[in-house]
C-alpha cells in the first residue's frame, strides 16, 4: 500500500469509527430540508382575514366568495360592519388582514365611479406582512378585471371601461415557494459545515493529539497530508448533496430544470471550495476550539446571511454587498438556483463557475502552502 | 575517536533559541554507530528540542547537526525516511486499534507490518493479545511498547525516543529497557533521553544535560567514577534535622536526601572516606543526633546532582 492510500484508509477509519458525527453529518441535510421545506417557509397560508361592509351587496358578497374560493391562502374569519369592531381582534392576533368596502358598493362600481377599497394588514412581520398584502390585491385585481370584462356575473359592468390593468407574475418560481429558493441555499450551507468546520477540525485534531508530530518526521508530503485529508469528505460532502436533492424532489417537488449533471459537478467544485476555506482554517488554528469557533463564525454566518439564501443580495446594504463578493457560497447559490429554476446552462454560468473555481485555487494553494514541512 | 564521518549523529555548537531562552545551548557530542547513547537531565533541560533539532522537526539558530551523515535542514525528505522517532508526548490515534495504527505508520513508509516482523517481533509479542484493542484502552505501559513499535515499523537505522518511560510503572520501564537492549544487540543505533537516572546505567554512554547545555558525557561507570569527593551515606532516625544539621557541617560540600538515607559529600577531596564517616558520626552525636555513616559508592544521580550545583553556582558567579 502506498503512503497515500494508507493514509487516506487512516482518515476513512476515524470517520466510521466516530459514528455519532457521522450520523450527525449525513442526517443533519436530510432534517435541514424538512425544516426549511415544512417551518421556515416564508409564503404565507392560511391568512385570517375578515370583511368591513357596511352595507353587503352582490359585489362585496362575490369578492367575499373568491376570498374563500381560496381556502388554502385564506382563512375567512366573517363580516363587521365597522372596521373599530376589528381593533381587539387585530391586536390579540385572531384577524391578520381585513378588506374595507364603502356603502352603497355595487351601485356606485354600477354608476361608473371609482370606488376605494381599503386592504389593511398586520404588519408587525414586515415580510410576511408583505406576501398578505400582495395575496389580497391579487384576487382584488382579479375580480377587477374580470369585472370590466364581463365575466363577474351579476355585477353591472362599467360602461368605456378604460384602465391599465397592472398584471404581474413571478418566472421561475410563480407560485413563489419559498421551498425553492432555499434548496440551493441550503446545499451550500449545509456543505460549508460537513466540509468546512469538519476538515478544520480533523487537521487541527492531529495538532492537538500530537500525532502531527509523527506525520512530520515521516516521508508524507504536506500535500498529500492535505488531499488524504480531503478525499473522504469530498465523498461525505456529494452524498449530503445527493441526498439535500432527492429530500426535495421527492417531499416538496423542487423543480430540477436545468441539467443534473451541471449540478453535480457544480456542487463538486463547491465541496472543494468549502474544503480548502476549511484547511486554510485549520493551518492557522491549534485548538479544536479556535478551529471550531473559526470555522461557525468565518463560514458559517456570512453562507447564511450573505450568500442571498435567506437575505436577497440586492437588500444587503452596499458594504455588505462588497463582502459579499469573496463568500464562495453566493456565487454557487447564483449556479445552483439558475441551474434548478431557470434552467440554465453553463453558457449562462461560466462566470460564476470561474470565480469559485479562483477562490478554490487560492483557498487550496494557500492552504497546502501554509502547512508547515517543521514544528514551531 | 574516528573522523565525523563515521559517527552517527554529531553535533557541534548547536543551539535553538525561543524567544529570550536558550533552550539548547551550544551543545556539542557525537554518538558512535551501535550506541545506546541516553541524554540525562531534568524537565525543561531542552532534551526535547534537541531531538527535534535532531529529527528534522526544528531547524536550529545556529551550530548544525548530522544524523546518518545528513543535514536534518538540507537533507530533511531523506533523512525522514531512515530515522525513527517517538516523540514525548503519546502521539498515536487513540481511536484506532493496535493494529491498525501499526499498519497506518508502515503504509507511511511504503511498508508493511507483515514484511517488518523481523525487526519488530520482539515487542509485537507482547502487543498481539491486544491487537484489536483501541490505543486509547491500553496501559501506560502498552501504549508506549506500541509507540516503539511504530516508531521500528519502517526498519529506521536510527532510533530517537524521547522520554519514552515517562509516565510508565516501574515494571514496564525495566522491559522497555530490555527491549531496547535487544534492539542495540542487534546492531541499531539509540539515542534515548529520561528524567529517571537509574535508567542511565542501560546506557552505553550518557550525557548530562541541564539547562540547554551538556555538563558531562562519558560512559555511566566512568560518569559515577570520576566523582571528585568521598561520599558518605548516613541513616538516622530524625532526616530532617540530620538534613538541617548536616548542612551546617564546616566541610559540607552538599547534603541531599536519596532514598531512605542522606548522601553527603565532603569537601576535603582525597580523604580517608572511612575517617571522615567515623568524624561525621562524632560530630553529629555532639548535637544528639544518634546516625549510621559508613562511605558508598556514588551512582550516576549523585555525580549529576555535583554537577548541577556546580553549573549553578558558575551561572550566578558569571551570568
Amino acid at each position: 500500500m502506498s503512503a497515500f492510500a494508507g493514509f487516506v484508509a487512516k482518515e476513512v477509519r476515524h470517520i466510521l469509527r466516530d459514528w455519532q458525527t457521522l450520523l450527525i453529518l449525513i442526517g443533519m441535510p436530510v432534517s435541514q430540508v424538512l425544516l426549511f421545506g415544512y417551518a421556515v417557509r416564508s409564503d404565507v397560508r392560511g391568512i385570517r382575514v375578515a370583511f368591513v361592509e357596511p352595507a353587503p351587496d352582490a359585489a362585496t358578497a362575490s369578492i367575499r366568495a373568491r376570498f374563500t374560493a381560496d381556502g388554502e391562502t385564506f382563512a375567512v374569519q366573517g363580516t363587521v360592519t365597522h372596521v373599530d369592531q376589528l381593533e381587539s381582534r387585530f391586536r390579540d392576533g385572531s384577524v391578520r388582514q381585513a378588506v374595507i368596502f364603502p356603502p352603497m358598493f355595487a351601485q356606485r362600481l354600477g354608476a361608473g365611479e371609482r370606488v376605494p377599497v381599503q386592504v389593511v394588514t398586520d404588519g408587525s412581520d414586515p415580510n410576511s406582512g408583505g406576501i398578505m398584502e400582495a395575496d389580497a390585491l391579487a384576487i382584488l385585481r382579479r375580480w377587477e378585471a374580470e369585472r370590466l370584462v364581463g365575466q363577474v356575473a351579476d355585477v353591472p359592468q362599467a360602461l368605456r371601461p378604460a384602465r391599465i390593468d397592472i398584471a404581474t407574475r413571478m418566472r421561475f418560481n410563480p407560485t413563489l415557494e419559498s421551498v425553492n429558493l432555499f434548496v440551493p441555499g441550503l446545499v451550500a450551507y449545509v456543505l460549508v459545515i460537513v466540509s468546512a468546520l469538519m476538515t478544520a477540525i480533523t487537521i487541527v485534531r492531529e495538532k492537538e493529539m500530537g500525532t502531527m508530530e509523527m506525520l512530520l518526521v515521516s516521508p508524507l508530503r504536506p500535500a498529500q497530508v492535505v488531499i488524504g485529508k480531503l478525499a473522504p469528505y469530498v465523498v461525505l460532502g456529494f452524498l449530503d448533496v445527493i441526498l439535500v436533492l432527492a429530500v426535495s424532489q421527492v417531499v416538496f417537488h423542487v423543480p430540477l430544470r436545468g441539467s443534473p449533471l451541471l449540478l453535480l459537478i457544480e456542487s463538486l467544485l463547491y465541496i472543494l471550495t468549502a474544503l480548502s476555506m476549511g484547511i486554510l482554517i485549520s493551518t492557522s488554528a491549534n485548538t479544536e476550539r479556535v478551529a471550531t469557533l473559526a470555522a461557525l463564525a468565518g463560514l458559517m454566518l456570512p453562507t447564511l446571511l450573505l450568500s442571498g439564501f435567506i437575505f436577497p443580495i440586492a437588500a444587503l446594504p452596499a458594504p455588505l454587498r462588497i463582502i459579499s463578493n469573496v463568500v464562495p457560497a453566493r456565487w454557487f447559490v447564483v449556479i445552483a438556483r439558475g441551474i434548478m429554476l431557470k434552467g440554465a446552462g453553463f453558457a449562462e454560468l461560466w462566470r460564476e463557475t470561474l470565480i469559485l473555481a479562483s477562490i478554490t485555487a487560492v483557498f487550496l494553494i494557500a492552504g497546502i502552502r501554509r502547512l508547515a514541512v517543521r514544528l514551531g | 575517536m574516528t573522523g565525523l564521518a563515521d559517527a552517527a549523529v554529531w553535533a557541534s555548537a548547536l543551539t535553538k533559541r525561543f524567544a529570550s531562552t536558550l533552550a539548547v545551548d551550544h551543545v556539542d557530542f557525537r554518538v558512535e554507530p551501535g550506541e545506546l547513547f541516553g541524554f540525562i537531565g531534568p524537565d525543561g533541560a531542552g532534551k526535547s528540542t534537541l531531538f527535534r533539532l535532531l529529527v528534522t522537526l526544528y531547524t536550529p539558530d545556529e551550530g548544525e547537526a548530522r544524523v546518518l551523515g545528513l543535514d536534518p535542514v538540507k537533507d530533511l525528505w531523506r533523512l525522514r525516511r531512515k530515522i525513527g522517532y517517538m516523540p514525548g508526548r503519546f502521539s498515536l490515534y487513540p481511536d484506532l486499534s493496535v493494529a491498525e495504527n501499526l499498519s497506518f505508520y508502515a503504509s507511511v513508509f511504503g511498508t508493511t507490518v507483515e514484511r517488518q516482523m523481523a525487526t519488530i517481533e520482539p515487542i509485537y509479542r507482547q502487543l498481539a493479545p491486544f491487537a484489536g484493542r483501541r490505543a486509547s484502552a491500553l496501559s501506560g505501559g502498552m501504549k508506549q511498547k506500541l509507540a516503539l513499535c511504530c516508531a521500528l515499523v519502517h526498519d529506521p537505522e536510527i532510533l530517537f525516543l524521547d522520554e519514552p518511560t515517562t509516565g510508565v510503572d516501574a515494571v514496564s520501564r525495566r522491559e522497555f529497557w530490555d527491549l531496547l537492549a535487544r534492539l542495540r544487540e542487534g546492531g541499531l543505533t539509540i539515542v534515548v533521553s529520561t528524567p529517571y537516572m537509574d535508567e542511565a546505567s542501560r546506557c552505553d554512554r550518557v550525557a548530562l544535560i541541564q539547562h540547554g547545555r551538556i555538563l558531562r558525557i562519558d560512559t555511566p561507570d566512568a560518569v559515577c567514577a570520576a566523582y571528585p569527593l568521598p561520599l558518605l551515606g548516613v541513616r538516622g532516625v530524625d532526616r530532617l534535622g540530620m538534613l538541617d544539621a548536616m548542612r551546617m557541617h564546616p566541610h559540607a560540600e552538599s547534603v541531599w536526601p536519596f532514598g531512605a538515607s542522606l548522601h553527603f559529600t565532603d569537601r576535603r577531596a582525597g580523604a580517608d572516606p572511612r575517617q571522615l564517616a567515623s568524624e561525621l558520626r562524632e560530630w553529629l552525636a555532639a548535637r544528639n543526633i544518634e546516625v549510621e555513616v559508613t562511605p558508598i559508592d556514588p551512582t550516576i544521580e549523585d555525580a549529576f546532582m555535583l554537577l548541577m550545583s556546580q553549573q549553578e553556582r558558575a551561572e550566578v558567579a558569571a551570568p
